[in-house]
C-alpha cells in the first residue's frame, strides 16, 4: 500500500517536473521576443488599472464638474492640475473615464473570447470527431456565417437584440465563433488518426473522453494564439460598434463609446478624442504584441527554423 | 479549369441559400411589427393593417413567404426601402460605385506599399528596417480606424486645412454621373479643378482604408518571402551567380506573391467592414454608411437586401480569388 502510494508520488512529481520544464521552455521561447515582454508588461499594467481603478481615479468617472467644461490637458494653455488629461463637455474627468474604461474592454475581451472559444470548441470537436453530415452542416453554417463582414453581422445582430454592451459581446462572440471552430475542427482531423487516440480507444475511452481529455489537450497551441488575437478584435469590435452608437451607451466610460461621445469636439477640442484612441490602440497593441510571442513560441515549425 | 470553376461553383450554391435564409429570418427577429413600423406615428385602421399584410405576404406561412422572397430575389427584385421606397437594388446601385472607388484605392494603396515594405523586410531580416517595418505593420493591424480617421481630420482638415472634412467632391461642381466613379467623371467633365477636389475628398478616406490592408499585407508578404528565401531553387539561383535582384524579383517574389494574392484577395471583407466605419465617419455616401443609417432608421427591407448584396459580392470575390489561386499555382488546379 505504501508502496502504491510512493509509486503514484513519483509519478505526479515527474509530471509536475515535466510541466516545470515545459514552462520554462515556453517562458524561454517568448522571452526571446522582445516585442512579446514588452507586450505583456504592457497588458499587466493595464489589468492591474482596470483592478485598482477606484483608487487610483482622481475622480469618479461620471461626476459632472460644473464650470470646468472641455478643460484642456495639465501642459496645454488653461489646463489644470486637478484634470490631468482635461475633462469632456459636460466636465468630466478624462484620466478617469479612462481609468474605468480599462474595466470595460478587458471585461468585453474576456466575456467574448470565453464564449466564442467554448462554443467553438465544442462545435469545432464535435464536427472534427464525428465528420460526415453533422460535419458537413457545421462547416456550411460556418462559411455562412464568415460570408458576413464581421462588423456588419454584429452590427445588425445588435440591432435585432437591442444596443448595448452585453448585447453586443453576444454579437461579436457570435461572429468570432466560426474561427474556432475551423482551428479546433482541423487539429481534430489530424489529431484523430494517431496512435495515441486509437490506443485510448482500445483501452475503451468514451467519445467525450476522447474528444476532451485525449484530442483536446494536444490542439490547444493555434487554439491558445487565435484566442489572444481575438481578445483584441473583441476590444476593437465592441468600441466600433460604441463608436458607431450600438455599444455601451452613454455615460458608460467604454472607449468607443468616449469617441462617439467628442465626435463632434473634434475640431475644438482635441484631447476629448486624442486619449480614448490612444487608450485602445495601446491595449490592443500590447495583446497583439503578446500574441505574436505565443505564436513564435508555441509552434514547433518556427522554433526549428 | 472548367471542372475546378464548376465544383467552386456548385460549393458557393449552399452558401448563398444560406445567407439569403439569415438575410430573411433577420427582418423577421428583429422587435416590433414591420407593417407598424411602415406606418410609423401615424397609425393605421385594422382594415388597413390587414391589407397591407396580405399585400406584404406576411399572412402566409413562413415557408411560402421565404419561397416568393428567393424568387423575387432571382428576378432581381431585393425588395423597397421603407424610408425612400425605391428598390433596394436600385439604391445599392448608385451607391456602390462609391464605395468600390473607395475600396479599390485603398487596396492598390495597400498593395504598393506592402509588398515592397514585405519584401524589404525579408530580405534585411533581423535589421532595424525589419524590426521597424513589422512594428509600424503591428501598429496599423491594432488600429481603431474609426479614431484614426478622426485624428486625421484633426490634423489635416483642422489644423493644416489641406483636405476638406467629408463628401465626395466640393458642392460647386456638378456633372453628371457617368461611370459612378467621381475621379473618372470629375475628369470627364472637364472643369478645372475637378478632379483636384475629388481628389483631395479620396485621400483621407483612402488612407484610414488603406491602413489594416496594408499591415496584413505586409506581415504575410514578409513571412511568405521569407519562406521561400530558404527554399532550394532560391539558393540555386544564387549559386549560379545570379544577381540578387533577380533572386528576389524573379524566383523569390513571383512565388511567394501566391499566399501574397490570396491575402489580398481576403482583404475584401474587411475593406466592406472597415468602409461601415470609414465612410460614417467622412460621410462618404457609399454602402457601408447606407446599411448604418438603415439600421438606425430601421429601414428592415434595405439591411435585408444590403445583407444579401454584401454578402453576394465578398462570395464572388473569394470565387476569383480562387481561380486566380489555381491559374497561377497549378498544383492545386487538380
Amino acid at each position: 500500500m505504501a508502496g502504491t502510494n510512493a509509486q503514484i508520488g513519483t509519478a505526479s512529481a515527474a509530471t509536475k517536473g515535466q510541466r516545470r520544464a515545459m514552462l520554462a521552455e515556453f517562458w524561454y521561447y517568448f522571452s526571446q521576443n522582445r516585442g512579446a515582454v514588452i507586450g505583456l508588461y504592457v497588458f499587466v499594467a493595464i489589468v492591474i488599472i482596470a483592478v485598482l481603478a477606484p483608487l487610483i481615479a482622481p475622480h469618479s468617472p461620471s461626476l459632472q464638474n460644473r464650470g470646468s467644461f472641455l478643460v484642456p490637458p495639465v501642459w496645454e494653455t488653461g489646463g489644470d492640475w486637478r484634470f490631468l488629461l482635461g475633462t469632456d463637455a459636460v466636465g468630466r474627468d478624462i484620466l478617469s473615464r479612462l481609468i474605468y474604461g480599462a474595466r470595460f474592454s478587458l471585461f468585453i475581451g474576456a466575456v467574448v473570447v470565453t464564449l466564442s472559444v467554448s462554443i467553438g470548441v465544442i462545435i469545432g470537436l464535435i464536427a472534427g470527431y464525428f465528420r460526415g453530415w453533422v460535419d458537413t452542416v457545421i462547416t456550411r453554417v460556418m462559411d455562412i456565417i464568415l460570408a458576413f463582414p464581421s462588423l456588419l453581422l454584429a452590427l445588425v445582430l445588435v440591432a435585432i437584440l437591442g444596443p448595448g454592451l452585453l448585447n453586443a459581446m453576444i454579437a461579436i462572440a457570435l461572429v468570432l465563433q466560426p474561427h474556432f471552430v475551423r482551428l479546433t475542427r482541423a487539429a481534430v482531423m489530424s489529431e484523430k488518426t494517431r496512435d495515441y487516440v486509437t490506443a485510448a480507444r482500445v483501452a475503451g475511452a468514451g467519445n467525450i473522453r476522447l474528444m476532451f481529455r485525449t484530442i483536446l489537450p494536444n490542439c490547444l497551441a493555434p487554439l491558445i494564439v487565435q484566442a489572444t488575437l481575438s481578445f483584441s478584435s473583441a476590444i476593437l469590435d465592441a468600441a466600433a460598434l460604441g463608436f458607431l452608437g450600438m455599444g455601451a451607451q452613454p455615460p458608460t466610460p467604454e472607449w468607443g463609446t468616449m469617441l462617439a461621445e467628442a465626435r463632434e469636439f473634434i475640431l475644438r477640442a482635441w484631447w476629448v478624442v486624442t486619449f480614448p484612441g490612444i487608450a485602445i490602440l495601446v491595449t490592443v497593441l500590447a495583446i497583439n504584441l503578446m500574441g505574436d510571442g505565443l505564436r513564435d513560441a508555441l509552434d514547433p515549425k518556427l522554433k526549428r527554423s | 479549369m472548367l471542372r475546378f470553376l464548376i465544383s467552386r461553383l456548385a460549393l458557393l450554391i449552399p452558401t448563398f441559400i444560406g445567407v439569403s435564409i439569415i438575410s430573411f429570418a433577420f427582418i423577421r427577429l428583429l422587435p416590433g411589427d414591420p407593417i407598424l413600423l411602415l406606418a410609423g406615428e401615424r397609425g393605421l385602421s385594422p382594415e388597413r393593417y390587414q391589407q397591407l399584410r396580405e399585400l406584404y405576404g406576411f399572412d402566409q406561412p413562413l415557408v411560402v413567404q421565404y419561397f416568393d422572397y428567393l424568387v423575387n430575389l432571382l428576378q432581381g427584385d431585393f425588395g423597397t426601402s421603407i424610408v425612400t421606397k425605391r428598390p433596394v437594388l436600385e439604391e445599392f446601385l448608385t451607391l456602390f460605385p462609391a464605395t468600390l472607388e473607395l475600396s479599390f484605392c485603398a487596396i492598390i494603396v495597400a498593395t504598393v506599399i506592402g509588398v515592397p515594405a514585405g519584401v524589404l523586410a525579408a530580405i534585411r531580416r533581423g535589421s532595424w528596417l525589419d524590426q521597424s517595418v513589422m512594428g509600424t505593420a503591428l501598429v496599423g493591424y491594432s488600429m481603431p480606424i474609426f479614431w484614426w480617421g478622426l485624428l486625421l481630420i484633426i490634423l489635416f482638415s483642422g489644423i493644416l486645412q489641406w483636405t476638406p472634412v467629408s463628401g465626395r467632391i466640393s458642392l460647386i461642381y456638378f456633372f453628371p454621373t457617368t461611370t459612378g466613379f467621381m475621379l473618372i467623371d470629375s475628369l470627364l467633365s472637364g472643369q478645372s479643378g475637378a478632379f483636384k477636389s475629388a481628389a483631395s475628398h479620396l485621400i483621407l478616406p483612402t488612407v484610414v482604408l488603406a491602413t489594416i490592408p496594408l499591415a496584413v499585407i505586409a506581415r504575410q508578404t514578409r513571412s511568405a518571402m521569407l519562406e521561400v528565401l530558404g527554399e532550394d531553387y532560391v539558393r540555386t539561383a544564387r549559386a549560379k551567380g545570379l544577381s540578387p535582384y533577380r533572386v528576389v524579383g524573379l524566383h523569390a517574389l513571383r512565388n511567394a506573391m501566391i499566399p501574397v494574392i490570396t491575402t489580398i484577395g481576403l482583404q475584401v471583407g474587411v475593406l466592406m467592414a472597415g468602409a461601415i466605419l470609414t465612410e460614417t465617419i467622412f460621410s462618404w455616401p457609399g454602402i457601408g454608411k447606407w446599411m448604418v443609417d438603415s439600421v438606425f432608421k430601421r429601414d428592415y427591407a434595405v439591411v435585408q437586401g444590403g445583407l444579401l448584396l454584401i454578402a453576394a459580392i465578398i462570395m464572388l470575390v473569394n470565387l476569383i480569388v480562387d481561380l486566380l489561386y489555381g491559374l497561377i499555382n497549378p498544383r492545386i488546379r487538380h
